[in-house]
C-alpha cells in the first residue's frame, strides 16, 4: 500500500437519533481524481460532506486525510491541513465584499501564513480564476446564486486546499451556468486540486467525474466509474430509475 | 481631483482634529470648571462601556448583556484592594479580573448562540450580585465597603488614559486581520470556522479583551462614589447603557459607539437636572424615535445623507 488516498473513510457512521444518517460507509478519495457522490434526498450525502470537515462530530468509524486521523478535529484545523468545502445552502459573507470573503481564506485557511499583500493579490487571482474580478469590491450578498457559488470555490480554494468537497454546487443553476461550473470544476482539477463532489445533475456527473459512489438511505451501494453506474442496476432501481428525465433535460 | 489626493487630504485633516481634541482633553482640568471635569469623566466611562461592547458584540453581532457584571467585578476589585495596592496596580488588576471571568465565561457560553447568549450574560450579573450578597450577608456580615476616594482630576485622567488605549486598540483590532475574523462570524460563523477561522479563541479573546477595559472603568469609577453595595456595582443599567448607546450611534464604525455614548451620557445628565421627574420618559421616548426612524444609528444617518449629497 505504497499507494495512499488522499482521503479514506473506514466503517463512517453517524445517527441522528434513531436514525443512521451514514452507516458503515467506506470510501477513499484518490489524488487528482474528480470523485462524485450521488444518492437520492436523504441518502446522507451532505451529512458524509459535513462528517469529513468536521460541521458535525464522527461517533464512530475513522476519516484520515493523507494517511492522518482527522476525525475529532475542529473544522478550522481540518481546513488548515488542506480540506476546503463549500456549501448546499450557499454561506457567503453577505456584508463584506466580495475580496474580503476570498482575503479570509488567504488569512486563516492557509497553512502558511501570508503577509497581508500576498494574500490580497492571491485573492485576486482566485477572483479572476472564479471570473469575478469584475465585482470585487461588491458586498456578496448582492451577488446572483451562481457567481455566490463561484465565490465560495474562490474563497475554498484560497485555503490552499489538497482536497476540495463540493456541495452541490450546481443546485438552482440554469443550463449555460452549469456549463460553466464544470468548465470551473475541470480547471479546479487541472490545478492540482482533488475534487469530491455531491451532485444532483447527472448529466454533469457523467461527463467529468473519474468514478461515482451511490449512497442511499445512508449506506454506499454501488461504487463505479460513470458507466459502470448508469448500468447498475441496483442504482437504476433506486436513484436513477425515478429521475431519468433529469439526464435528459 | 483624484482619489487618492481627497483621501489623504481627508486623514490629515482627521489626524489633526484628533490631536487637537488630544490636547485640549490633557489640558482641560488645568483651566475648566470641576463641574466639567466630572461630567467629562462620566461621559468618557460611558464612551468605554460602548466602545468596549460594541468592540465585540458589533462585528459578531453576540448581543452582550455582561458589561454590569465585568463593570461590578471592577469596582469591587477597587474596593476590596484599593487599600492595599497603588491605585495603578488597583486598576489593572479590576482589567485583569473581568479578563479572566470573561475568558471563562466566554469559554462556557459562546457556544450559545442568539437570545441565549443575551440572557445568560445578563443571569451572569445578577449571579455576581446575589452570590456578593449572600457572601456579605452571611459570611462577613458586613453590607457594602467603602473605596478609598480619588481626587477627580485623578480620576479623569486614569479614565482618559484608559480610554485612548482603549481607542487604539479598538482601531488596531478593525484594520488588523483579526477585526475580519471577527466580521465573518457575525456574518456567517460556520462559513467562517471551515475557512479556517478559529472561531471560538477570536470570539473568546475578543471577549475577554472588551471586558478588560470595562473592568478598568469600574475599578477608577468606584474611587468616585466612596461607597459600594452588590447593587451599585451590579446596577443592570450599564448592560442596557452601553447596548442602546452603541445602537444610538451605529456600529457600523467606529466613531458610531463614540458620538452614541457621549450624546446618550450628556443628554442623561442635561435631563436629569432639568427635569428630574420626566427624565426617564423623555429619554424613553428619544430612543424609541431613534431605533424607529435610525435603524443604524447615527452612522446610518450620516452615511446615507452622504451618498444622497454626493449624487446631488
Amino acid at each position: 500500500m505504497c499507494n495512499m488516498h488522499v482521503l479514506e473513510g473506514e466503517r463512517v457512521t453517524r445517527y441522528f437519533g434513531g436514525l443512521a444518517a451514514v452507516s458503515n460507509v467506506d470510501f477513499y478519495v484518490d489524488r487528482g481524481e474528480i470523485v462524485g457522490l450521488i444518492g437520492p434526498n436523504g441518502a446522507g450525502k451532505t451529512t458524509l460532506f459535513n462528517l469529513i470537515s468536521a460541521a458535525i462530530t464522527l461517533k464512530s468509524g475513522v476519516i484520515r486525510f493523507k494517511g492522518e486521523k482527522i476525525s475529532g478535529l475542529r473544522p478550522c484545523r481540518i481546513c488548515k491541513k488542506g480540506i476546503a468545502r463549500t456549501f448546499q445552502s450557499v454561506k457567503v459573507f453577505p456584508g463584506m465584499s466580495v475580496l474580503e470573503n476570498v482575503l479570509l481564506g488567504s488569512l486563516f485557511g492557509a497553512p502558511a501564513k501570508l503577509s497581508r499583500a500576498d494574500a490580497r493579490a492571491e485573492a485576486s487571482s482566485l477572483l479572476e480564476f472564479a471570473g469575478l474580478s469584475e465585482m470585487k469590491t461588491v458586498p456578496a450578498g448582492d451577488l446572483t446564486l451562481a457567481s455566490q457559488k463561484r465565490l465560495e470555490v474562490a474563497r475554498a480554494l484560497a485555503t490552499r486546499p489538497e482536497l476540495l468537497l463540493l456541495d452541490e454546487l450546481m443546485a438552482g443553476l440554469n443550463p449555460t451556468e452549469i456549463a460553466g461550473a464544470m468548465e470551473l470544476i475541470s480547471k479546479i482539477r487541472d490545478r492540482g486540486v482533488t475534487v469530491f463532489m455531491v451532485e444532483h445533475v447527472m448529466r454533469a456527473m457523467m461527463c467529468i467525474c473519474g468514478r461515482i459512489i451511490v449512497l442511499h438511505h445512508g449506506e454506499k451501494i454501488a461504487e463505479g466509474t460513470p458507466q459502470e453506474i448508469a448500468a447498475s442496476k441496483t442504482v437504476i432501481d433506486v436513484y436513477l430509475g425515478e429521475q431519468v428525465y433529469a439526464g435528459n433535460q | 481631483m483624484n482619489i487618492s489626493t481627497v483621501l489623504t487630504k481627508r486623514s490629515v485633516v482627521g489626524g489633526l482634529v484628533i490631536l487637537i481634541l488630544l490636547i485640549i482633553f490633557i489640558t482641560l482640568p488645568l483651566y475648566a470648571p470641576a463641574y466639567t471635569v466630572i461630567l467629562l469623566t462620566a461621559i468618557f466611562m460611558y464612551i468605554v462601556l460602548t466602545v468596549s461592547w460594541a468592540l465585540f458584540s458589533g462585528p459578531t453581532g453576540y448581543m452582550s448583556l455582561a458589561p454590569a457584571a465585568f463593570f461590578g467585578v471592577g469596582i469591587y476589585t477597587a474596593a476590596i484592594l484599593g487599600m492595599k495596592l497603588p491605585l495603578i496596580v488597583v486598576i489593572v488588576c479590576g482589567g485583569f479580573f473581568s479578563f479572566f471571568l470573561a475568558l471563562l465565561v466566554g469559554a462556557l457560553t459562546l457556544r450559545l448562540r442568539g437570545i441565549y447568549f443575551a440572557i445568560f450574560t445578563f443571569g451572569l450579573v445578577m449571579l455576581i450580585a446575589y452570590l456578593l450578597l449572600f457572601w456579605e450577608l452571611h459570611v462577613t456580615g458586613t453590607r457594602g465597603r467603602f473605596v478609598i476616594a480619588v481626587g477627580h482630576n485623578t480620576v479623569y485622567y486614569i479614565m482618559y488614559g484608559n480610554l485612548v488605549i482603549l481607542l487604539i486598540v479598538a482601531v488596531f483590532v478593525r484594520r488588523s486581520k483579526f477585526g475580519l475574523a471577527l466580521r465573518s462570524i457575525g456574518e456567517n460563523e460556520d462559513a467562517a470556522a471551515h475557512t479556517g477561522v478559529n472561531v471560538t479563541l477570536v470570539k473568546i479573546v475578543t471577549f475577554a479583551i472588551s471586558a478588560f477595559f470595562i473592568g478598568t472603568a469600574g475599578a477608577v469609577m468606584a474611587t468616585r462614589w466612596t461607597y459600594i453595595d452588590p447593587f451599585i456595582a451590579f446596577n443592570p443599567l450599564f448592560s442596557f447603557m452601553p447596548v442602546l448607546m452603541a445602537i444610538f450611534g451605529g456600529t457600523g464604525q467606529l466613531w458610531g459607539p463614540i458620538i452614541g455614548a457621549a450624546i446618550f451620557a450628556y443628554l442623561e445628565e442635561f435631563l436629569i437636572t432639568r427635569f428630574p421627574y420626566y427624565y426617564m420618559l423623555i429619554f424613553g421616548i428619544i430612543l424609541v424615535i431613534a431605533i424607529l426612524y435610525m435603524p443604524k444609528g447615527l452612522v446610518g444617518l450620516i452615511q446615507k445623507w452622504r451618498k444622497g449629497g454626493g449624487v446631488v
